[in-house]
């Protein structure tokens, strides 16, 4: 096991630069996620630190050591690809030991490896098969069985879970927690999915355009992010969002449709901003009924069972909500809601960062 | 009164029926709607092969009818030194050429494999040997083969002085096979390289890089990746080379006919010498008739040996 540490890594293709500058910290044995939506960097970094992709500038360190011109194979890495990669023409017990065979190990080592391996993934009784045989998920689990079995310093996971089917990549999700709990191995896992990264990682890496937006701890990045692509990416349904000015009486938010402006509560207003041009953010599942509070009309009703889904229109504006209770109400009708005061999110409207 | 009706409909039906139930036998419909295909496949492919082995065990000459005489072609082929010597030309002819084509197709479509620039117009004139109509490259290898105004001597003597005199291509046996085996491969090239490097494109990059990871150098990813993976298209690829070279004609009879003295002589040539100019339509058609072995032979070895692995059988679970 080994920590990595990235230091101010850049990517670039030609003269087009898809990353630049990211500087993260992965601690020994933790689990780290980068997500982000496609096309902002993060499988190309997972890839760097791989040693698939050449590092344009700045450093990566595997353990104490700078790992920017050393091969792959010396990198004691083991990798978890979207589509596997198994190799179509060996068994599965064959697959798994390849690492192996190629250092030559003796035969009864590759065995007890691959065994013990087999037995944590529950793949014992297929070792026999070639992956044409197994189904999706006990492919997923014979590309994580390789990478258990070559025991490296780093496991990397690049979107393992995005080729399954919804069911299964939930149970996958607690099986990878678990394993990861069990051998203690450092892990990059890269997904464009938030509700992975928030129930999986020890650490979120949210990254946007080749940059690190945020990183910190799920609940961190949930309760306080750090500017408006975080607030938006984070959490699911994602954040209400609404344009307007910090008043006396709390945020006055515009309205489109040009009637007269809502006014939201506030929780804790930073000191100065009164009169400041901000955006107003407040989870769906952050606001409540309530009869007495802004009355809105109910736009779409989603009710997944254990809660209900609303958008609402109000003061010109389409908000998302989800209630625990279940909603009698009617499209068109209309129910009073009010926000949590106390996790209300406000932004700079000009930089986007939190105030 | 209705019912009467319909009574008299079903029996009228009944009585229709015999042919109705013969179209909704599904044997017969099949047989009927294979009949045409079957048909042409009787007459036009069929037909000639047979009157090609019947002709085997004849002694028809051009011009007057035959008799069967049994195996008396083939015994007398046996003693035959110029058909034993063709039998031989064709097994080194078809062995050499077929490996160099296939280490050379390999060699060619792995680095068509790789990014370069020019990609598609590298492609484009690596297929230029293959849409040459075949007598056209056979009449300019003749040249290039010519005891005077052969380019090669000419560049070893005239520029390079390696050596003092020019080179005898086809006035000797041995020189005379190795050009023609040389000429065989860069016409068979073309097929071999554009076929495996549409096999190497179907290898997901990403097998590659997972070998990379486990420590594969270059040559174990071409051995337990690549090689592996490119079985089956190139058992098929091989397959068709061997028999393409096996049954080849075109070449050879353009560049020597046979000579010097027989000694290049194909069995397929020899079959053409004997049959159309030399009017043993008998004979060429026994030496014709002796390929068949050969070519089923080397027909189920690929079959059997290099056929579809475990690895690419369906999805069941069993």
């Amino acid at each position: 096991m080994a920590s990595v540490q990235i230091a101010d890594v850049r990517k670039a293709y030609g003269s087009t630069q898809v990353i630049h500058g990211v500087d993260i910290d992965i601690d020994d044995g933790e689990f780290v996620i980068l997500v982000g939506p496609s096309g902002c960097g993060k499988s190309t970094l997972l890839r760097m630190i791989a040693g698939l992709e050449n590092i344009s500038g700045g450093e990566i360190r595997i353990g104490p050591k700078v790992v920017n011109d050393v091969p792959p194979k010396e990198r004691d890495i083991a990798m978890v690809f979207q589509n596997y990669a198994l190799y179509p023409h060996m068994t599965v017990a064959d697959n798994m030991a390849f690492s192996m065979k190629l250092r030559k190990a003796p035969k009864s080592e590759i065995d007890e490896r691959v065994g013990k391996a087999a037995q944590i993934l529950g793949l014992t009784n297929l070792l026999e098969r070639y992956p044409r045989q197994l189904s999706g998920g006990q492919r997923q689990r014979v590309a994580m069985g390789r990478a258990i079995v070559r025991d490296p310093q780093v496991f990397l996971f690049d979107e393992p879970l995005s080729n399954l089917d919804a069911k299964l990549r939930v149970q996958m999700r607690t099986e990878i927690k678990e394993l990861h709990q069990r051998l203690k191995t450092t892990t990059v896992y890269v997904t464009h999915d938030q509700i992975e990264a928030m129930t999986m990682a020890d650490k979120i890496v949210v990254m946007h355009d080749g940059i690190v937006e945020q990183m910190g701890a799920p609940l961190d990045l949930y309760d306080n992010p750090a500017n408006l692509f975080v607030a938006a990416f984070i959490g699911s349904p994602s954040m209400n969002l609404l344009k307007g000015t910090i008043t006396a009486a709390g945020f006055e938010a515009e309205n489109p449709k040009g009637g007269a402006p809502l006014v939201w509560p506030i929780g804790q207003r930073p000191a100065g901003s009164e009169g400041k041009a901000a955006v107003y953010g407040i989870r769906p599942e952050h606001v409540r009924l309530d009869p007495n509070g802004i009355q809105a009309e109910v736009a779409v009703i989603e009710p997944t069972g254990s809660e209900t889904q609303v958008v609402v229109r109000c003061g010109g504006q389409e908000l998302t909500c989800v209630f625990r209770e279940r909603i009698t109400a009617q499209p068109g009708e209309s129910i009073g809601i009010a926000p949590d005061t106390g996790v209300t999110h406000l932004f700079d409207a000009a930089t986007g960062k939190r105030l | 009164m209705a019912v009467a009706a319909a009574e008299s409909r079903t029996v009228h039906s009944l009585q229709q029926s015999w042919l109705v139930r013969l179209f909704d036998y599904k044997p017969f419909l099949i047989f009927l709607c294979l009949l045409p295909a079957a048909g042409f496949l009787l007459v036009f492919l069929s037909y000639p092969l047979g009157l090609g082995i019947w002709l085997a065990f004849t002694d028809t000459r051009i011009g007057r009818v035959g008799h069967f005489i049994g195996f008396e072609n083939f015994e007398s082929l046996w003693y035959d030194r110029v058909f034993i010597t063709s039998v031989w030309n064709t097994l080194l002819y078809t062995g050499v050429a077929t490996a160099g084509k296939f280490a050379l197709g390999l060699w060619l479509a792995l680095l068509l494999n790789n990014h370069l620039p020019f990609k598609s117009l590298l492609r484009a004139i690596i297929l230029v040997p293959w849409i040459v109509p075949t007598v056209l490259s056979a009449i300019a290898f003749w040249w290039i083969y010519d005891p005077q105004f052969s380019i090669i001597s000419y560049v070893l003597v005239d520029v390079l002085g390696w050596r003092d005199t020019y080179i005898d291509f086809l006035g000797q046996a041995w020189p005379a096979r190795w050009s023609l085996i040389a000429a065989n491969i860069w016409r068979g090239i073309p097929f071999v390289a554009i076929s495996l490097l549409a096999g190497l494109q179907t290898i997901s990059p990403s097998l590659y890089e997972a070998a990379m990871l486990d420590g594969a150098n270059a040559w174990q990813r071409f051995r337990h990746v690549t090689l592996p993976m490119l079985m089956p298209i190139l058992a098929v690829v091989l397959t068709f080379s061997v028999l393409f070279t096996f049954t080849d004609f075109q070449l050879v009879y353009a560049i020597t006919r046979g000579g010097p003295v027989n000694a290049t002589h194909l069995m397929a040539t020899l079959a053409f010498q004997r049959g159309i100019p030399g009017g043993q339509l008998g004979e060429g058609a026994a030496i014709a008739v002796a390929m068949i072995p050969f070519l089923v032979l080397a027909t189920l070895f690929s079959y059997f040996g290099l056929a579809r692995r475990k690895w690419q059988q369906g999805e069941d679970n069993d």
